[in-house]
């Protein structure tokens, strides 16, 4: 189904009050969506409001695939030809590409479109790029708000995509619903790296790069993965070439398979459950961490007192002046 | 440079059909280093791709560089992509092998700023962060 949305060429309104935000929102104007997602990820007060109003039911409808695995494993050319699979069924998608900022300047080069600009043009296709921040859990808490505005404006299909080698970036993907692990031959190291740890992240494997050698054996490995684990190795991996368009429909077809799979067990509510307590405790931490860092600044600097220990002062003292 | 306190969204693309991205790439790093978070759209984009890609993206300015010859076209088609989209308060900054006597044409397009070959980045980066301020200033945020 297609939501109604404004043409190419109107004149969007100037987004400036929250109001005009939310009401342009529920339009899917691109423009009031971008910005009501700067918003939050800022964390502006306004953010509250915004996200108050977002549609519960097309949020609840939606589904959440987290695309990970190492870099250049083909994450954002797979992503690309799921998007163009989408848009031949008439699906709105929504893209979250996440790119780590530099841990010495804060800056970051976010440049997962440069393969995605197939779409720039279809206004059904919504892609933001996001940087971690350095601070996860705030990645969290804001890409989990940009999910639900984009579902909340009529993209069924939100992809995320994010690098994934170390377990904290893969905390990202527990906002997913499907989370698919994009691998490839020539990545052994990678894969032996995180092999112990790969199933209790990826509901399902992708083998890319089938035109290279070793791809049939990685296939075989991986399923043997899921065989160790009484799970059905075909079912859950599935060998493709993104950049040929090679069996993008199976691996479509095999991730809603797996979603409705989980939709009837009950399974997606759960994890969306624990993904909003976390999200919250994010948000919790996130909303305080201003005015503590303030207290922290200002607590008397006893040199040989313990972090742990002015810890909880701080937070005597944050309690103390928000009671 | 003055510290940001959150980092300034910008877009950096090559609109045309040249191939060569050093110029872009260049420039996207030095901006990094600095702080901003730089979304890189690449090579070979249109005016209309790289203006719908700046709205999804909501960035406070557009990087544009180009060494084909083809700027005097490319780079008021950017800002008019933008503004038949109604977007008026993205300031466009260009570089790139430009010659001196068509810059006062590209300021009198709606482009914020025109570098050319040798001007020291610490410039071409204050000039995205002043674009920056200017952009959220007009928004009434004093960022
Ligand atoms: N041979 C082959 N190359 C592929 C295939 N899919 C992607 N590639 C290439 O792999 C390289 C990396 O692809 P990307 O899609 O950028 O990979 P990524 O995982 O998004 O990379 P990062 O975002 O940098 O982590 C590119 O040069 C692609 O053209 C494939 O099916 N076969
Ligand atoms: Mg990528």
């Amino acid at each position: 189904m297609l939501l109604p949305r404004p043409a190419e060429n109107i004149l969007l309104l100037k987004v400036t009050t929250i109001s005009t935000i939310i009401e342009r929102l529920k339009d899917n104007d691109p423009r009031a969506m971008a910005r009501a997602i700067s918003l939050v990820e800022n964390n502006d007060p306004a953010s509250r409001e915004i996200l108050a109003s977002l549609d519960r039911e097309s949020i609840k409808s939606s589904l959440v695939l987290g695309i990970t695995g190492p870099p250049g494993a083909g994450k954002s050319t797979l992503t690309s030809q799921l998007i163009s699979l989408l848009r031949q069924q008439n699906q709105r998608v929504g893209i979250i590409a996440i790119d780590p900022s530099s841990p010495i300047s804060g800056g970051a080069i976010l440049g997962d479109r440069v393969r995605m600009m197939d779409h720039a043009l279809d206004p059904d296709v919504v892609v933001r790029s996001m940087a971690t921040r350095g601070r996860l859990g705030g990645l969290c808490a804001s890409a989990g708000a940009a999910v639900r505005i984009m579902a909340s404006c009529g993209c069924r299909y939100i992809l995320i995509e994010t690098v994934g080698v170390g377990q904290s970036e893969m905390d990202i993907v527990s906002l997913a619903d499907i989370t698919l692990m994009v691998l490839a031959p020539g990545f052994g190291d990678d894969i032996q790296a995180m092999k112990a740890g790969l199933l209790e992240v990826a509901d399902m494997i992708a083998v890319n790069k089938s035109d290279l050698p070793g791809a049939e054996g990685l296939c075989l490995d991986m399923e043997q993965l899921f065989h160790q684990r009484n799970m059905d190795g075909r079912q859950h991996v599935v060998k493709v070439a993104a950049s040929l368009g090679q069996d993008i429909d199976k691996l479509l077809e095999a991730i809603r398979s797996l979603a409705d799979q989980h939709d009837l067990k009950g399974e997606k509510d759960r994890r969306r459950q624990i993904a909003l307590k976390r999200e919250t405790l994010d948000w919790a931490l996130e909303t305080m961490r201003p005015e503590l860092a303030v207290i922290i600044q200002k607590l008397q600097s006893d040199q040989g007192c313990d972090p742990r220990v002015n810890a909880e002062t701080a937070i005597t003292e944050f309690i103390k002046k928000n009671t | 440079m003055e510290k940001i306190n959150r980092p300034y969204r910008v877009l950096v693309g090559k609109p045309g059909l040249d191939g060569h991205d050093r110029g872009a790439k260049f420039i996207a790093r030095a901006l990094r280093d600095e702080g901003f978070e730089v979304i890189y759209t690449g090579i070979r984009r249109t005016p209309d791709e790289i203006a719908a890609a700046a709205i999804q993206e909501d960035v406070a300015a557009i990087g544009l560089s180009s060494l084909s010859g083809a700027h005097l076209k490319l780079f008021p088609e950017v800002v008019k992509a933008l503004e038949r989209r109604g977007v008026t308060d993205i300031p466009v900054i260009g570089g790139g092998v430009i010659p001196e006597d068509d810059i006062p044409t590209l300021i009198a397009a709606g482009l914020t700023e025109i570098f050319t070959p040798g001007t020291p980045a610490d410039t071409i980066i204050n000039a995205f962060a002043e674009a920056c301020r200017k952009h959220f200033a007009a928004q009434g945020d004093n960022h």
